[in-house]
């Protein structure tokens, strides 16, 4: 390997990383393979302590009148819950998947801008760190995930906890934002010869449709956490009653992004399910063009139901009805997507691994919370559901059944490609029927509790409501999961360990990561790929499938690159980062460290144009 | 029917067998007290009826499909080595046994696009006319109630009547209300599940809804939006009255103390110096009295209602001296001061505020 | 030096991960950096959506006044308008020169567009200053005065942005470091300018003309 610099400018003469392993590598790595294990066990912690919030909680209503965890802490628990759960935990687990997989599935070397990349990995990890602070700076936030003002507002917060969560979702957001262009343009604009879009794995879709969502919500909640933060901070009068404030300006804003939010979750497990359906029924995607049109409208629609959140703010039967009608269009693809997942599965030949069984636990669970998403859909009866455990139970199939279910299925399908090893295929058996049992125990109570009248965000509740049973069952149900959980967070640890080493292609694969080695080397394809066919791979192995001249461009990629340029890394995201999330401490605490820090990172943005590419030349023959 | 409407409803939530506890559950709004809840609890069933139906088809097809094309013994055979040398070798001969290679089904994809469309139109129309319906106004004879939610508890304001209650909303049973719903502080969301649905009470604006309670009794409620610390907290009950209990008590309302003899006479008449002198007034309101305060509940009708401090507890004459003596205690955080009275100041107080029925 | 290293010096050539989109041609065409700045602007697009939408809900609202028929400045504002659209104009010469490859000529247009920004900012600062001075509307006076300032001020912060964006482009321009191959990065900044442009359109209609015209 070689490093050449060939001009040096102020800029370009600045200290460039030369490390290639240990802890300063992983610093300033922009391998989009190493972002994607750094996302990937950061995302666990916080999966971890969002975890541990929820048992707290689960404890704490296990019976009426108990007291274990007052009203405060418990108001701060639901909150900090939500909130890691879904942007510290459930997205950037999904966002490890995009880093790691999405290059290999479309023959690429990295993604469109490797540095950017970088920056949003710590744009998370520290504004994670900066929200998660706060529970030693004074105590976070207990206003929701939603911060809802005027409730969120000084007068009824005084404390800090809304101004760290408000800014903790600010500097998370910018790096979601920027992940969410960084992929849209890599897989526009990578892909490998051949690779045209209708010849894209669905995982490759999704994660577009993804990122197009979250370019176009995540503004809007921008706006909202801004116009909060300026009332806090500044004394603005935005959000006040008493000179002339409309509060619901607010709930548009929040839910234009947050129901988007809700695909922004589901459509890349939809995504991971439509890849392993295939690869363990031995057969294609039934129906992909219809998949994918389906992902596109789902996507399309999820804008243009954001008030269903909103049946009961008062805003009239004219509002309400188009709202509910829009919502249970978005049914239509979604049930579309549901019948060709088993069209994939229907004649095929089923071969029950441990990733397959979380994928078909996704296919059962999911289908539940979209049944009772529909029947929250309608606006009368959804005044009785509305804000009651029956929601709770909904989306937690959504997110568990959901999102959780499709993750570790990825977790058990892909981790051999990423880690090199294999996972237990037994503890991963046990881990799903345990995490099944656990969750359903948990969660179908909570339907169960809200059509007997259970509010949700409630910290207590009295003796003879008929709650008792319902709660206790899930209280038990949440320790179970919890058990799952340490299963297979005990599976991946000894596998990464002592598993077998991974084969290339340990699935019998149909798509282009399982073409090279496991786990990947850095320039991922020592020839970039020629794509003929959807399932690629399926297709090489079985030419007979083939339409067209596959064996002439399979040969033809036997040789290698005799030398491969790849961008080294650099200090300058990590710095710009640093350098906001420094200054958000001083937004709070000194205001001449929150200018410091706003300098720092517009220097880091100038050395990041400026610094060159550090590039490096890596020799697959070398290494092979 | 409503009987049968229950007992089908519980079915249907999986849950036959386990009653018991549902009996003692005032919040079950699946079992109604009034016209709004049953409207909005037939539509409720009537998604559940289809969406189970849609359950029980998908994930039986899903189980058929899964146990007929599971891997035979045969082939699993070879799954435990899944990736060694050997399988690649297999693989060659294994294509054979590819199944059919079937990538979609133009008519399927149509049928099951259309059937989805079919069953929401069952659930669509529905939706919009009840939608219509419960918006409506319930008409000129309507009683008025002006609901406004404070953390944490709830004010009611009669305005044809001149009466203002608070936590426990007393109406006449088979007559309209029309609740005119308003919050002084947050956000909060007024609900009483047998009666009807939720609707906010967001500062600065005013929301509209009615109910209409068909039988005498309690009906629960509470809060449903997440308000600060008692959210959990701030409970409430309707109280439906035959009218003419009802008209009973609005023609009491504001009459002052009920006594039996002279020594309590003396007692309330001390307690209501104690009230009117100490901080309570300055919070509180009490018809006929020098206390005009409007932070608190108006205790006009305290002696008869059947909970304190927003239904958290039962109001006896031990549980108020209980929370007055000590308001964190029973509820931390309450914004509800201790005033510090003496042990027999409190005595007197509680027996003048228990007299006020 | 072997084949291999001759290309990867070439790349090296430039400036950033430009010099990569430019040598590798990517599937769709469009280079890399063009295609993230338009989905850059689609999404900066939903914010000031946002924002705008915001201000029109909240700007007759207010209890206590000034409201805005009673402040709005018309001729200054079209002032500043006009400066910021010729400020597009230079942006597009220079766009246009760096296509021509003469890069020494877009530092010199670039130039003209940074005063043309700056010119704006003067101006707007000033109506700031007298709407705070002569009407004694600051963001604390009413709802009005919150969101006026704050639609507006995002709006100042995006032109100092572009203007900071743009003056990295034209000192490296001045000092020749600027190459042909750059050119796709004068054309992001450009297409960025001509966004911050085209708000400043909006919100001029929006928040100026049809609070004159009385709607």
């Amino acid at each position: 390997m070689a490093t050449i610099t060939v001009e040096r400018s102020f800029w370009q003469a600045l200290p460039k990383p030369k490390a290639e392993s240990g802890f300063w590598s992983w610093v300033t790595t922009v391998d989009h393979k190493r972002i994607g294990i750094l996302y990937f066990w950061t995302s666990i912690v916080f999966f971890l302590i969002g975890g541990v919030e929820a048992l707290l909680m689960r404890l704490q209503l296990a019976g009426p009148n108990q007291t274990i965890i007052g009203p405060d802490l418990f108001n701060q628990l639901f909150t900090m819950h939500a909130t890691t759960m879904i942007f510290l935990a459930i997205m950037p687990l999904t966002a490890s998947f995009f880093n790691y997989f999405i290059p290999l599935l479309i023959g690429a070397r990295d993604v469109a801008f490797p540095k950017l990349n970088a920056f949003s990995y710590w744009m998370f990890l520290l504004g994670g760190i900066f929200l998660n602070s706060s529970w030693f700076l004074g105590g976070p936030s207990d206003a929701g995930w939603f911060g809802y003002p005027n409730y969120s507002l000084k007068e009824y917060n005084p404390g800090l906890g809304v101004d760290f969560w408000i800014i903790g979702l600010l500097l998370t957001g910018i790096g979601t934002l920027v992940s969410g262009f960084n992929f849209i343009v890599t897989i526009l604009n990578m892909r490998a010869p051949g690779m045209s879009l209708m010849r894209l794995p669905m995982f490759a879709w999704t994660t577009m449709v993804t990122s197009f969502l979250i370019v176009f919500s995540f503004p809007v909640i921008t706006v909202a956490l801004l116009l909060s933060l300026f009332d806090r901070l500044f004394g603005t009068l935005l959000f006040d009653i008493f000179a002339g404030s409309d509060l619901t300006v607010y709930h548009h804003l929040f839910w234009v992004f947050g129901h988007p939010e809700v695909y922004i979750i589901v459509l890349p497990a939809m995504g991971i399910v439509s890849e392993i359906l295939p690869v363990f029924s031995r057969k294609p995607l039934f129906g992909y063009s219809v998949m994918v049109f389906s992902t596109m409208l789902i996507g399309f629609v999820g804008f243009g139901v954001w008030s269903h959140h909103l049946f009961t703010v008062g805003m009239g039967p004219v509002v309400n009805t188009v709202f509910a009608l829009a919502t249970m269009i978005i049914a239509v693809p979604t049930g579309i997507k549901m019948f060709n997942w088993i069209g994939t599965l229907y004649g095929g030949r089923i071969r029950f691994t441990a990733a397959m069984m979380y994928a078909l636990g996704f296919l059962a669970l999911f289908l539940i919370g979209g049944l009772t998403g529909v029947m929250l859909s309608a606006a009368p009866s959804n005044a009785q559901i509305h804000h009651t455990y029956f929601v709770v139970g909904h989306f937690h199939y959504v997110m568990i059944g959901g999102a959780l279910f499709s993750l570790i299925a990825a977790i058990h399908y892909w981790g051999p490609k990423m880690f090199g090893r294999m996972l237990d295929e037994r503890l991963g058996k046990i881990g799903f029927w345990t995490l099944f049992v656990g969750f359903n125990m948990t969660f179908f109570p909570m339907n169960i509790l809200g059509v007997l009248g259970m509010p949700r965000r409630i910290y207590t509740y009295a003796a003879g409501m008929g709650f008792e049973t319902w709660n206790a069952i899930s209280t038990v149900g949440a320790l179970i999961m919890g058990l799952s959980i340490l299963i297979t967070l005990y599976n991946l640890l000894t596998s990464l360990r002592r598993g077998e080493p991974a084969p290339a292609d340990p699935w019998d694969g149909r798509t282009l990561e399982w073409t090279i080695p496991s786990p990947v080397p850095e320039y991922n394809f020592a020839r970039i790929p020629h794509v003929s066919s959807r399932d690629e791979l399926w297709v090489r192995k079985h030419p007979q499938l083939a339409h067209g001249a596959v064996a002439e461009t399979a040969a033809a990629e036997e040789a290698p690159e005799e030398a491969i340029v790849m961008p080294g890394g650099s200090y300058m995201p990590l710095l710009v980062a640093l350098g906001l999330f420094v200054g958000s401490y001083g937004l709070l605490y000194y205001m001449p460290v929150f200018w410091g820090g706003i300098a720092v990172s517009l220097l880091g943005l100038v050395g990041w144009a400026l610094e060159g590419d550090n590039l490096r030349i890596v020799r697959p023959g070398g290494s092979h | 029917m409503r009987h049968f409407q229950r007992i089908v409803g519980l079915a249907a939530m999986g849950v036959a067998g386990v009653a018991l506890p549902v009996m003692a559950a005032p919040q079950y709004w699946l079992d109604p007290a009034g016209p709004v809840a049953a409207m909005q609890g037939q539509l409720f069933l009537l998604t559940l009826y289809i969406m189970l139906g849609i359950f029980v088809t998908v994930s039986g097809i899903l189980v058929y499909t899964l146990v007929r094309f599971r891997e035979r013994a045969k082939a699993s055979a070879r799954t435990g080595e899944a990736g060694t040398a050997a399988r690649r070798e297999t693989a060659a001969a294994a294509e054979d046994e590819l199944p059919p290679q079937i990538e979609g089904n133009h008519k399927l994809e149509i049928i099951w696009t259309l059937i989805p469309f079919v069953l929401l139109l069952i659930i669509a129309i529905p939706t919009v006319r009840l939608s219509f319906a419960l918006a409506a106004d319930p008409g000129p004879d309507a009683l008025e109630v002006r609901v406004v939610g404070h953390q944490w508890w709830w004010e009611f304001e009669y305005p044809q009547l001149g009466i203002v209650t608070g936590n426990e909303m007393r109406i006449p049973v088979g007559r309209p209300i029309r609740l005119i719903i308003e919050s002084a502080d947050v956000i909060h969301k007024f609900w009483v599940p047998k009666l009807a649905g939720k609707m906010d009470a967001i500062p600065g604006r005013t929301n509209q809804m009615w109910l209409q309670a068909d039988e005498p009794g309690i009906y629960y409620g509470q809060c449903a939006e997440m308000c600060g610390t008692h959210h959990a907290n701030m409970r409430l009950r309707v109280v439906a009255l035959p009218q003419a209990e009802f008209d009973a008590w609005v023609a009491n309302w504001g009459r002052g103390p009920v006594v039996e003899d002279e020594a309590q006479l003396a007692a309330v008449e001390r307690g209501r110096m104690v009230f009117e002198t100490r901080a309570c007034y300055a919070c509180h309101a009490i018809e006929g009295t020098a206390a005009r305060g409007t932070a608190g509940p108006n205790l006009t009708d305290i002696g008869s209602r059947t909970t304190l401090a927003a239904g958290i507890l039962e109001n006896t004459p031990e549980n108020l001296a209980r929370w007055i003596s000590d308001p964190q205690s029973v509820k931390p955080g309450s914004l509800m001061p201790r005033v510090g009275l003496s042990p027999d100041e409190l005595r007197d107080v509680v027996a003048y505020l228990s007299s006020l029925r | 030096m072997s084949q291999a290293s001759v290309t990867a010096a070439g790349r090296l050539a430039g400036h950033g991960e430009a010099a990569h989109a430019h040598h590798h041609p990517t599937s769709l065409g469009i280079p890399n950096q063009k295609l993230a700045t338009w989905l850059f602007i689609a999404s900066e697009s939903m914010f000031f959506a946002s924002l705008i939408t915001t201000y029109m809900v909240f700007r007759y609202r207010s209890v206590v006044g000034p409201h805005p028929d009673e402040v709005v400045n018309i001729p200054l504002t079209t002032v500043s308008t006009f400066i910021l659209l010729m400020s597009s104009l230079t942006m597009a010469l220079g766009v246009s020169a760096a296509h021509r490859g003469e890069m020494r000529a877009v530092g010199k247009y670039l130039a003209l567009t940074i005063l043309g920004g700056l010119g704006f900012l003067v101006i707007q600062f000033y109506e700031w200053w007298h709407l705070a001075h002569d009407f004694g509307l600051t963001w604390r006076t009413n709802i009005f005065g919150s969101v006026f300032y704050i639609l507006t001020g995002f709006h100042k912060a995006h032109v100092i942005f572009g203007m900071l964006w743009l003056s990295v482009i034209a000192i490296s321009s001045f000092r020749g470091t600027l190459r042909k191959e750059h050119a796709v990065n004068v054309d992001v900044a450009g297409l960025y300018w001509h966004f911050v442009d085209v708000v400043w359109i909006v919100i001029f209609t929006l928040v100026f003309l049809l609070t004159e015209a009385g709607v």
